[in-house]
């Protein structure tokens, strides 16, 4: 019997749920971690790319619960999403800090071509959308004020005379995001399109890649530690990157933070953490205690309201993680943001890496993804809603998430309160109606939800 | 006098130095030292004061007393990292002890260290891509100069496709040497990473040209005289190869090996950076995306001990030189 069936039984038999707990707990002492075996491949190299939402990983390095999980990680930073991605489809990462969207695209194969799947869920928010000074001085003038500065949300509406005003001149409004399947991508599109600002099509049919068809901002990839520079060197106009990337701009003088994604919709997916499933199959063992040790960091990370956190950004500042300076990570961090310098705002859920279930890989968030690239165009077809789910299924893997969790139960390190009912959870959150347009989404109906937005591909193909 | 005059006898009263040699000696020193020193130093001034002028985003551009301060905490940090990976091993060894005390037959090993390479640790790594891709490079461009050398049928054949990759950047070449090596290099106990081929065969083929070249002219240009003892001696032609066209052609070999080596060390800096394998280039380029506030200073750090080590190669390549020439009258410079 594996350890999966046991506990699963265990859980059926409420009664004998003292038993098994006391038997784990004596195999722990005598065996270790007897019920997941060890690891088949305990010498492993993961990738990231330097933002805040990567410190599970640092965490879980530096804290030694790779260790403790018998993995000898090393920790390794690439260059840019695509150099990653493919570090993981030939094998040179086991795994890395993905953008939830990559390993949706590689298996519906826009772009590469490949099973990833993801048992994790990374965080929750972190991003946030900055424009250049200029762009700033000239959306100022629409924003509404309170006391002298600008109440927020700042919705795209107030971009929008100024993206006119570019358009009048004959002058392409250019924006940067970090990849095509990039949240980043999604939210900053969701954003531009709330304001009635269009971002473009894409076409993969027809072989347009870029994402520019129809638009009136048009957007481009960059990565992220290069968005100051690149907004500094004039080439775009704002972008939409994760931190300390925004907060940078502001450190700069380059720049104004104008939204956080947070504000876009609340407690929106972020990260995952992405596998081949070759990997997955071929490695069970070191797949969930890798999960368990992730568990570990990200529940460390917001342990105590957050007390960890200055901690987790002095690992995070040093030059072989994130690199920014303290100050700058740890505005976002800490629970603040800093929109136009001086203006610094509580935002205590900026970046969310274990409350509110933020780690379980929910399908429902799967399913948000997909209509978003439904939406722009990346899926060139309507697919029906049977589609959605089957797919999410395939990427999302709450089973092994499940197992790692209840592992962890039973080692005594967490408790079930810190996890949605494992053997009960459907994987479809709740709808959630926090977008900043005020639009409902339904997990369990994407085509209807696709009806509801304004802006975006319904039933037609371009 | 007499004082400071005995320092310079030995115990057996027998003068090393007469006071009035030393003074030659020192007022020569004097001279071939003042100057380097003296343009040193204004060039220090100069940096320190340029910089006090520059403010970037990411703050004051580093001068020299930054740049040293920037360079001591690499060093501070590449201790950190040592002391980290003592601890490593000895955790490791300590869950080894641990698990051989429970079951004497578990399988115990220990792993390699998985922390960060320091800048160190980069420097290492670069000069060991550059040699080998160096070394590859002369090995196959030194025979090849002396052919078409000697043979103005093979010179014919060969120079037209020469002359078409001499120019060619070897960053042009990098996608290509990178998937070629992912593609060709599969092995499931690699000897080699393949991050560090792809570097090293860059290398390679942009440290071809000069040698070839060089040493072709070389061996054209030797002295008719020893070509003709040569023919009235009927040496065989590979005795022919290493007593009269190798001595000859030397210095010019040299020539084309130091450019090779002066290109292949800058065309591995930017490889490095490009394609974010390990060594210096990806030091920079690290540094440059962390965008912190000592990020320039530890730039400019490596940019100095790129410079640096380039001189030593220079000269290490010289003093080699140095030693195998025949000629120990050349002035080599």
């Amino acid at each position: 019997m594996n350890a999966v069936q046991r506990l699963q039984k265990a859980q059926k038999k409420p009664s004998l749920i003292k038993i098994a707990l006391a038997v784990c707990g004596l195999t722990l002492t005598t065996f270790g971690h007897a019920e997941v075996g060890a690891p088949e491949k305990d010498e492993l190299k993961f990738g990231f790319i330097k933002l805040t939402d990567m410190a599970p990983i640092a965490v879980a390095y530096e804290k030694g619960y790779f260790e403790d999980e018998g993995l000898y990680v090393t920790v390794e930073a690439q260059a840019n999403w695509k150099v990653l991605l493919d570090g993981v489809i030939d094998g040179k990462l086991d795994g890395a800090h993905m953008l939830a969207g990559q390993p949706l695209a590689a298996t519906i194969g826009f772009g590469t071509k490949a099973d990833i799947v993801t048992p994790f869920s990374m965080d929750l928010n972190g991003n946030g959308i900055t424009v250049s000074n200029e762009i700033w001085e000239m959306m100022k003038e629409h924003v509404p004020m309170e006391n002298g500065k600008p109440v927020h949300p700042i919705k795209a509406d107030y971009l929008k005379p100024v993206v006119e005003k570019f358009r009048a001149e004959g002058k392409p409004f250019k924006m940067g995001m970090v990849f095509p399947v990039s949240t980043h991508n999604y939210e900053l599109r969701y954003w531009l399109a709330a304001g009635g600002i269009h971002p473009g099509y894409y076409a993969p049919h027809k072989g347009d890649t870029s994402g520019l068809l129809n638009a009136e901002a048009l957007l481009s990839v960059t990565p992220p530690p290069q968005m100051p520079a690149t907004l500094e060197a004039g080439t775009i106009y704002g972008y939409c990157v994760g931190e300390p990337w925004n907060q940078q701009a502001v450190f700069k003088g380059i720049g104004v933070p104008v939204i956080t994604d947070y504000e876009i919709w609340k407690n929106n997916p972020e990260k995952v953490f992405g596998m081949t499933k070759e990997f997955t199959e071929k490695y069970p063992n070191t797949t969930i205690h890798i999960v368990k040790a992730l568990l570990r960091a990200a529940k460390w990370l917001d342990e105590n309201n957050n007390a960890n956190r200055p901690e987790a950004v002095k690992i995070l500042s040093r030059p072989e993680y994130v690199g920014a300076d303290y100050d700058v990570i740890a505005n976002s961090m800490t629970g603040t943001f800093e929109y136009e310098k001086g203006d610094k705002r509580e935002v205590p859920d900026f970046n969310v890496f274990f409350r509110y279930f933020a780690t379980y890989p929910y399908y429902s968030d799967a399913v948000w993804y997909l209509t978003q690239m439904r939406r722009w165009g990346q899926i060139s077809e309507k697919k029906p809603d049977q589609w959605y789910f089957d797919m999410a299924k395939q990427v999302y893997r709450p089973d092994i998430y499940a197992i790692a969790a209840k592992e962890l139960i039973a080692d005594g390190v967490m408790s079930a309160a810190d996890f949605p009912d494992l053997d009960k959870e459907s994987g479809f959150r709740a709808p959630q109606s926090e977008f900043i347009d005020g639009v409902t989404y339904d997990g369990t109906q994407p085509n209807a939800y696709l009806e509801k937005l304004t802006i975006g591909l319904k039933d037609e193909t371009l | 006098m007499t004082e400071i005059a005995a320092i310079f006898r030995n115990e057996k009263g027998k003068i090393l130095f007469a006071p009035s040699q030393l003074i030659l000696l020192l007022r020569h020193l004097g001279k071939a030292l003042a100057l380097p020193f003296a343009g040193i130093v204004i060039f220090l001034m100069l940096w320190q004061g340029v910089a006090n002028n520059i403010t970037t985003s990411l703050g004051q551009f580093p001068g020299p007393v930054q740049v040293w301060d920037s360079s001591k905490s690499l060093v501070a940090e590449h201790q950190r990292e040592r002391e980290r990976e003592a601890a490593f091993y000895q955790r490791q060894e300590d869950r080894n002890a641990e698990k051989l005390a429970k079951d004497p037959l578990a399988d115990v090993k220990i792993r390699p260290y998985t922390g960060k390479a320091t800048f160190f640790d980069q420097i290492l790594t670069s000069l060991y891509t550059v040699s080998f891709g160096f070394l590859v490079a002369s090995i196959i461009a030194i025979p090849l100069g002396i052919a078409c050398g000697l043979s103005e049928k093979v010179y014919q054949s060969v120079n037209p496709i020469i002359q078409t990759f001499k120019p060619v950047s070897p960053l042009a070449w990098l996608p290509l040497v990178t998937i070629l090596v992912s593609a060709l290099y599969v092995s499931d106990d690699p000897m080699f990473e393949k991050s560090f081929l792809t570097s090293a065969f860059t290398v390679t083929l942009c440290c071809l040209w000069p040698t070839v070249i060089n040493t072709t002219v070389g061996v054209t240009s030797i002295d008719r005289d020893l070509i003709n003892v040569s023919r009235v001696l009927q040496l065989p032609s590979l005795v022919h190869v290493r007593s009269i066209v190798i001595p000859s052609a030397i210095p010019m070999i040299f020539t084309g090996l130091r450019l090779s080596l002066a290109t292949g060390w800058m065309v591995l800096i930017a490889a490095e950076m490009l394609a974010q394998n390990p060594g210096l280039g990806k030091f920079i380029w690290d540094e440059f995306q962390n965008g912190s506030s000592d990020s320039l200073g530890r730039i400019m750090v490596a940019v100095l001990a790129i410079g640096l080590i380039g001189f030593s190669l220079d000269r290490l390549m010289l003093a080699i030189q140095g030693r195998i020439s025949w000629d120990k009258q050349a002035i080599l410079r």
